[in-house]
């Protein structure tokens, strides 16, 4: 019978990509597993260096080291945190919007912007939207490694270092939970102070460490490896919120795909049914004729 | 003045301790570092090494530390590892056959041979070593 071939081969194609997201469903809820791990193994290491970064940006060092610097602001760094796929819901359209939020704040004050992207979807997005893009770093994986990312960093630092930018900020998906990700803005440098701190309170507001070797040295190697382990747990984390966002899209159209398989299957037996009681009375008509 | 004060051992991968404790070993760039209770703020690099935490009781724990930083300041101290293993989970046969390797690296240096990095690596076998010697000293 050839009633309704169109919607059956619809059907069938519907099927077929149901699978498909379905199947991308659970490898992400798999995957998410794994970077939601990762990412609170690498946490409470990103969180105390903050805080000592924060207590040392308190303190006053005899020796003045430029990330601790603030500066007049004439032109700034973003390092964008994007992810390398697509097919995960709004999470990177959420985030670069925020981003050409922030440009145009920058913009209405007469400040510059440098931006170096870490991930192709950032990449694509700023060659057509514009912006002026320095660095990039894309196919990170799903086991990013300091070192991959760090080049791209460095571009940013370099330009930092060389006063060419006075201050940098990173932006990437901070992970609430599954449901939520949250597009943040972070100050890399010069360092933020800690506020949350009592630490001021007790100690006065001269006050300074005792540093080993050096100060020079410490700070040194000290902000380095601040400013690597900041970049890499956003990373992280982004990954993260990557694989939780496409679970929750896949999710979605898996279910969507199911409710239009449902409406089709509907109009596919109705239209068969319709099909059956014409040929009836068809049947019944010519017997009465006779 | 207290007696004890709070404490974290904090590696890349995963946080170690945390908690409060007596006293605080460790192995800066400079030389080895008891801390106690109301010890002035200090930043210090630290050397491959172990790092002992004393408890309130008395009891104490030994890490392995590939290096990092350690930071004092009055309610706390930090420290912030390379990577950090708990002494008890340190491999012997591992740490020596590093050394080994390391040694071997550096008698028949090519010319390629990036000399830094064994260095590195053997001072880590080394001090991987220590701190195991030191655990079994005191067990005996």
């Amino acid at each position: 019978m050839a009633v309704g071939k169109e919607i059956r081969t619809q059907i069938g194609s519907i099927k077929n990509t149901q699978k498909i997201t379905s199947a991308m469903q659970l490898v992400a809820a798999s995957k998410m597993r794994k970077a939601q791990e990762r990412m609170g193994a690498t946490r409470p290491y990103a969180d105390r260096i903050l805080e000592v970064i924060g207590h040392l940006a308190h303190a006053n060092p005899e020796y003045n080291h430029l990330y601790l610097d603030e500066r007049k602001v004439k032109r700034v760094g973003y390092i964008v945190v994007s992810t390398d796929r697509g097919l995960c819901g709004g999470l990177n359209a959420n985030l670069f919007k925020k981003v050409v939020a922030e440009l145009g704040t920058h913009h209405g004050n007469g400040v510059e912007v440098d931006l170096a992207v870490i991930g192709s979807k950032a990449l694509g997005f700023f060659r057509s939207f514009g912006g002026n893009v320095v660095a990039t770093a894309g196919q990170v994986g799903d086991q990013p490694v300091v070192a991959d990312l760090i080049g791209s960093v460095k571009v940013v630092m370099d330009a930092y270092e060389a006063s060419k930018i006075d201050r940098v900020y990173v932006v990437y998906n901070h992970f609430v939970n599954t449901m939520t990700q949250k597009p943040t803005v972070q100050q890399l440098l010069p360092l933020p102070k800690d506020q949350s701190d009592d630490l001021s309170a007790n100690m006065g507001t001269h006050w300074d460490y005792i540093y080993e070797p050096d100060a020079r040295e410490v700070l040194d190697a000290l902000l380095v490896r601040y400013v690597e382990s900041l970049v890499y747990q956003s990373v992280v984390e982004n990954l993260a919120c990557e694989q939780a966002a496409r679970m929750v899209a896949m999710k979605a159209a898996t279910d969507n795909a199911g409710q239009l398989i449902d409406d089709l299957e509907l109009v596919y037996n109705k239209a068969r049914q319709a099909a059956i009681t014409q040929e009836i009375s068809e049947i019944v008509g010519g017997a009465a004729a006779l | 003045m207290a007696t004890t004060m709070k404490c974290n051992v904090v590696s890349a991968e995963q946080s170690l301790y945390e908690g409060e404790v007596q006293m605080v070993i460790a192995s800066g760039d400079l030389g080895d570092l008891g801390i106690t209770p109301g010890h002035a703020p200090l930043i210090t690099s630290l050397k491959p090494g172990p790092v002992r935490l004393v408890f309130e009781n008395g009891d104490d724990e030994l890490f392995f530390v590939s290096g990092g930083f350690l930071e004092v300041i009055p309610s706390q101290i930090t420290i912030l590892a390379d990577t950090a293993e708990r002494a008890e989970n340190l491999d012997e046969a591992a740490a020596l056959h590093a050394q080994e390797e390391a040694k071997r690296l550096l008698d028949e240096q090519q010319s390629e041979f990036d000399y830094s990095r064994a260095a590195i690596e053997l001072t880590e076998a080394v001090a991987r070593i220590r701190v195991i010697e030191q655990l079994r000293q005191r067990r005996a």
